[in-house]
């Protein structure tokens, strides 16, 4: 198996210290599944969420899990298989990506519609045509209004610790949705960082199975139809209240992030401000890409520049309140997007959000859309220099950049289209 | 009340509160209270003294609306019958499925007086 070995020498007294090993992204999703016991697997493997898909196939076949892997002969028939083994009260669990994920789309409604607690991670990839394997977050973005509850990862321990949390949030009584946990393609997935894994009786002491028989599910001694016909008379009560629930999820989020913080040290909530104490311009970002912007920060911050940045962790139910007050003392925000919304007001699907969130609560600014590293597109700090730079003049000039700009791109107008 | 119950709502919800979760039916056999007759336009009218029991109706009818009931029947010719079909009028959708494959021509398709 490739997963990585424990590095801690074995003459080190027993101090309790942590364990540290070296992880991939997709090794820390495998970790966390075997870690909470999970019941069925049901996988298609596709790039670059594949690594995920034989790693628990392996756990599997050696025992180390104890759980039903189903082969399935695409995703559409993983995310069926996962929804009808939720449907029965197993903990259930699939991962894919880009393509995929649009195979599956159908039945990611019907997963949520139906509010069974299936956990996901989605290895963030961009979408065909033309044919590309690497990052970006076309394929996430694409399923923002399916009713999944949407955790973004910014590294290979929130990979984990995010994919821990995501059973506890998910099957909770008060939520009943399913929730994905994205992980970069490639800059996470396939990309080897420090990990602190916790024991498995930690994790299901964190996110213990919950005694069979607290939700209805398919069982013959007591029957159940799930799916029935919702027609008119019904059909938007049905919707309505699976609004309010993904509403009613922020609780559960927030409760779940702090508490994991208290047991493990590593607290978790909707956003993380970085440096926004006295920002005077911030870039709102997502996922890996958020290291990017901080490293990027750092260097503005030594050139005396006020730069802040906040990322945002759970994308769905969106975090409106908390964003808003992280930005209302900035003098003007960037987002920062890799995927289009082709055709939109602006065509930063990111950006659609944060403008939506401030504009609601009376607090306008100069705001200025960037979209850059589709497809895998490397972006450099000092494109991200540049991007701070241009907020800096829309700070001055107090006005906001009216259309997205697309950074990065090799075209005989410059870089910048 | 346990979270499952909760969560199960009422059987007839009047508002978005007693809906149970997603919808789900916790209650088996619930189509049996659900009556499908509106929009019947013909009903079927079973002519007791033509009908041979040949149970060929209850066979073909879709819905299980026609009953085999055990009631005597004498036709007026003095021939004993020991059940007789009636049609269940709750369930019947009037499709003429069973006055179609009625062999005898024993049922008849009678408009729905409002
Ligand atoms: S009319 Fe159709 S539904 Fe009604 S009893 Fe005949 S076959 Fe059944
Ligand atoms: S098909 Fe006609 S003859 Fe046969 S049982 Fe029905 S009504 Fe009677």
């Amino acid at each position: 198996m490739a997963l990585a070995q424990e590095t801690k020498p074995k003459e080190v007294p027993e101090k309790k210290e942590k364990k540290r090993i070296a992880a991939t992204g997709a090794d820390a999703a495998a970790y966390a599944v075997r870690d909470v016991d999970v019941d069925v697997v049901a996988v298609y493997p596709i790039t670059p969420q594949a690594p995920i898909a034989e790693n628990i196939a392996q756990m599997i076949a050696d025992g180390e899990i104890d759980a039903e892997l189903i082969h399935v002969e695409s995703e559409h028939s993983a995310m069926s298989a996962v929804v009808a083994a939720a449907a029965t009260g197993a903990r259930a669990f699939t991962a894919t990506s880009s393509q995929g994920l649009e195979l599956m789309h159908e039945v990611l409604y019907i997963a949520s519609g139906l509010r069974q607690p299936v956990v996901m991670a989605l290895a963030t990839r961009a979408l065909s045509a033309p044919i590309n394997i690497w990052n970006d977050y076309a394929d996430a973005m694409g399923m923002r209004d399916t009713g999944w509850i949407m955790i973004f990862s910014e590294n290979v321990q929130e990979v984990y610790d995010n994919l821990i949390q995501a059973f506890r949030i998910a099957e909770h009584p008060d939520v009943l949705l399913p929730v994905v946990v994205t992980l970069d393609g490639y800059i996470l997935s396939h990309t080897t960082e420090p990990l602190e894994p916790m024991s498995r009786e930690e994790a299901l002491s964190f996110a213990p199975k919950r005694p069979r028989g607290y939700r209805p599910v398919l069982d013959p001694d007591e029957p159940v139809t799930i799916g029935v016909l919702g027609a008119p008379n019904w059909y938007q009560e049905v919707k309505v209240q699976q609004a309010l629930a993904m509403r009613e999820s922020r609780r559960v989020i927030e409760e779940t992030g702090k508490e994991f913080g208290r047991i493990f040290g590593r607290e978790y909530g909707f956003i993380e401000p970085y440096m926004m104490d006295d920002a005077e311009v911030a870039i709102v970002t997502l996922g890996a890409t958020s290291s990017l912007v901080k490293a990027a920060v750092n260097r503005l911050r030594e050139q005396g520049v006020k730069a802040g940045m906040v990322k945002i962790r759970v994308f769905r139910p969106f975090p409106a309140e908390e964003l808003a007050k992280a930005l209302e003392n900035v003098n003007a925000v960037g987002v920062l997007d890799r995927a289009v919304s082709f055709g939109g007001a602006v065509e930063g699907p990111l950006f659609m959000e944060v403008a939506t969130s401030l504009a609601l609560r009376g607090i306008v600014k100069p705001m200025v859309s960037f979209i850059h590293g589709l497809g895998g597109r490397d972006i450099f700090v000092k494109d991200v220099m540049e991007m701070y730079q241009k907020l800096l003049e829309a700070a001055k000039t107090g006005k906001s950049v009216t259309r997205t700009l697309f950074y990065g791109v090799k075209s005989r107008r410059g870089h910048v289209v | 009340m346990s979270s499952k119950e909760k969560l199960l709502g009422k059987k007839y919800p009047e508002a978005l509160e007693d809906l149970p979760v997603a919808a789900i039916v916790p209650w088996p056999g619930s189509t049996l209270d659900v009556t499908t007759h509106a929009w019947r336009t013909f009903r079927p009218v079973i002519n007791q003294d033509k009908c041979v029991r040949c149970r060929l109706c209850w066979v073909y009818c879709p819905d299980g609306a026609i009953l085999e009931v055990d009631e005597e029947y004498t036709t007026s010719t003095g021939k004993k019958y020991k059940v007789t079909f009636k049609v269940d009028y709750d369930h019947c959708k009037g499709c003429g499925i069973c006055a179609n494959e009625c062999p005898v021509k024993a049922i008849e398709m009678v408009p729905e007086m409002k």
